[in-house]
């Protein structure tokens, strides 16, 4: 067993973990941080993407004891202290970003990272830049809206699908 | 995944220290190496993280012009850090997996695990690179000995990757949708004293170099200089992506189209 300490969501927590947990399992079992889902398990799907010290890694692929020392972000420390969304999480509801929402957490943080990458991303810079991230209700068009809208550019003339 | 132990060294020293032990194994970013262990396909005693050992971090320049990239460096550093230096491996590394994947994937990684699919090991074989490790310096043209073989020997590191810079260089890869490994990928490298032509994803022995499309492109470095060569299907990989057949002809497709983008 390893003794490991992080930073979550700008709060230092310290766990017990056998080498082989996974940053997912040490976050949502541990840490009781069930937002980051697990979905293929095999890194493909991106559902359970995290960022690790300011850049989105998959945290099914990550050991738990490799992120000792990091900073970690989940979805559950993208809303305010009060509860009040973030600006992209708030573009997903208003235009539709999602319907069963199992790959939401996995498209808001990936989304995240890119806004912080580049601010103001074309539609084929953010449908290439999802291409980690699976969903399988939306066909992905009022996703890609939604990352466009908070970004701050018009979507007013792309149609709803 | 089968339990194991795990140790995150901060110097080269020690992790080559900590490999000693039987049965121990070093992991990089580990995308290949963690999905291996989730299915139970490998059963270290020991994982040894390589990622808390800054002097294989990074990339700079030497007094040979050549890029010297540490091998813990992640793809998308490398994406990011070459483009204006070596624009068609900074491509290369900017088009494996997916944006998370770069982040964690390593170069050294990606060579000493040598997938015959991965993308890096083209451009270390078409670059003429040289592979450093904790022990020595081995060029690319004796470091690839087929699939999932190199000449690493047991506990052997690599610490950096040496690229000489080309004049000019592209790499084409028809990718794999679902896994994005290249199902074909070839990466062209076009130097004073002539040109290299190193093919991925195709051939049953790994990664390889094309000789005869190297001759004819170091006499004329132009696509029709291709026309009517071509790889025989023999000892090409087939799978339910692709026959021999198709991706040995896939092979004179790609060159041809990595000729006319190099840039």
């Amino acid at each position: 067993m390893t003794e490991i300490q992080m930073t979550v969501n700008g709060k230092a927590v310290r766990g017990t973990v056998e080498g082989r947990t996974l940053l997912v399992n040490f976050l949502r079992e541990d840490l009781r941080l069930t937002g980051t889902h697990v979905g293929c398990d095999t890194s493909q799907c991106g559902a359970c993407t995290v960022h690790v010290n300011g850049v989105s890694v998959k945290a099914c692929t990550m050991l738990a004891a490799d992120a000792d020392g990091a900073d970690v972000r989940t979805i559950e420390g993208m809303a305010a202290a009060d509860g009040t969304l973030s600006a992209l999480q708030q573009a997903f509801q208003d235009h539709h970003g999602l319907q069963c929402g199992f790959c939401t957490p996995g498209m808001v943080m990936t989304a995240a990272a890119l806004l912080k990458e580049n601010p103001k991303p074309t539609e084929a810079e953010v449908r290439h830049y999802l291409e980690g991230n699976i969903c399988r209700c939306t066909g992905y068009h009022n996703i890609v809206k939604a990352i466009l809208a908070a970004s701050g550019q018009d979507v007013s003339a792309i149609a709803a699908e | 995944m089968y339990a194991f132990d795990f140790e995150k060294p901060s110097t080269i020293a020690e992790a080559v220290a900590a490999l000693k032990d039987e049965d121990a194994q070093a992991l990089s970013g580990g995308q290949t190496l963690l999905p291996t262990l989730k299915q139970r396909l490998a059963s270290p005693s020991k994982l040894v993280s390589l990622g808390g050992i800054a002097e294989m971090q990074g990339i700079c320049h030497n007094d040979a012009g050549q890029i010297c990239i540490g091998a813990a460096t992640p793809h998308a550093r490398v994406a990011a850090e070459v483009a204006g230096d070596y624009p068609a491996l900074a491509a290369l590394a900017g088009g494996i997996g997916d944006p998370a994947v770069r982040n964690r994937g390593t170069i050294g990684g990606s060579l000493a695990n040598n997938d015959p699919s991965a993308c890096y090991p083209s451009a270390a074989l078409a670059s003429g690179a040289v592979i450093v490790t904790n022990a020595r310096q081995i060029a690319a043209d004796e470091y690839f000995q087929g699939m999932f073989a190199t000449a690493l020997d047991e506990g052997e590191i690599i610490t950096e990757v040496r690229f000489p810079v080309p004049q000019s260089a592209a790499y084409v890869k028809f990718e794999q949708p679902a896994s994005r490994f290249a199902l074909v990928g070839v990466f062209v490298a076009r130097f004073a004293d002539g040109v290299r032509v190193a093919v991925t994803g195709a051939s049953e022995n790994g990664v390889f170099r094309w000789a005869e499309a190297e001759a004819a492109l170091s006499a004329n470095f132009a696509a029709d200089a291709l026309d009517g060569l071509s790889l025989p299907a023999d000892g090409m990989i087939a799978d339910l992506h692709g026959s021999a057949a198709y991706r040995a002809h896939l092979v004179a497709v790609l060159t041809k189209r990595a000729v006319a983008n190099a840039s």
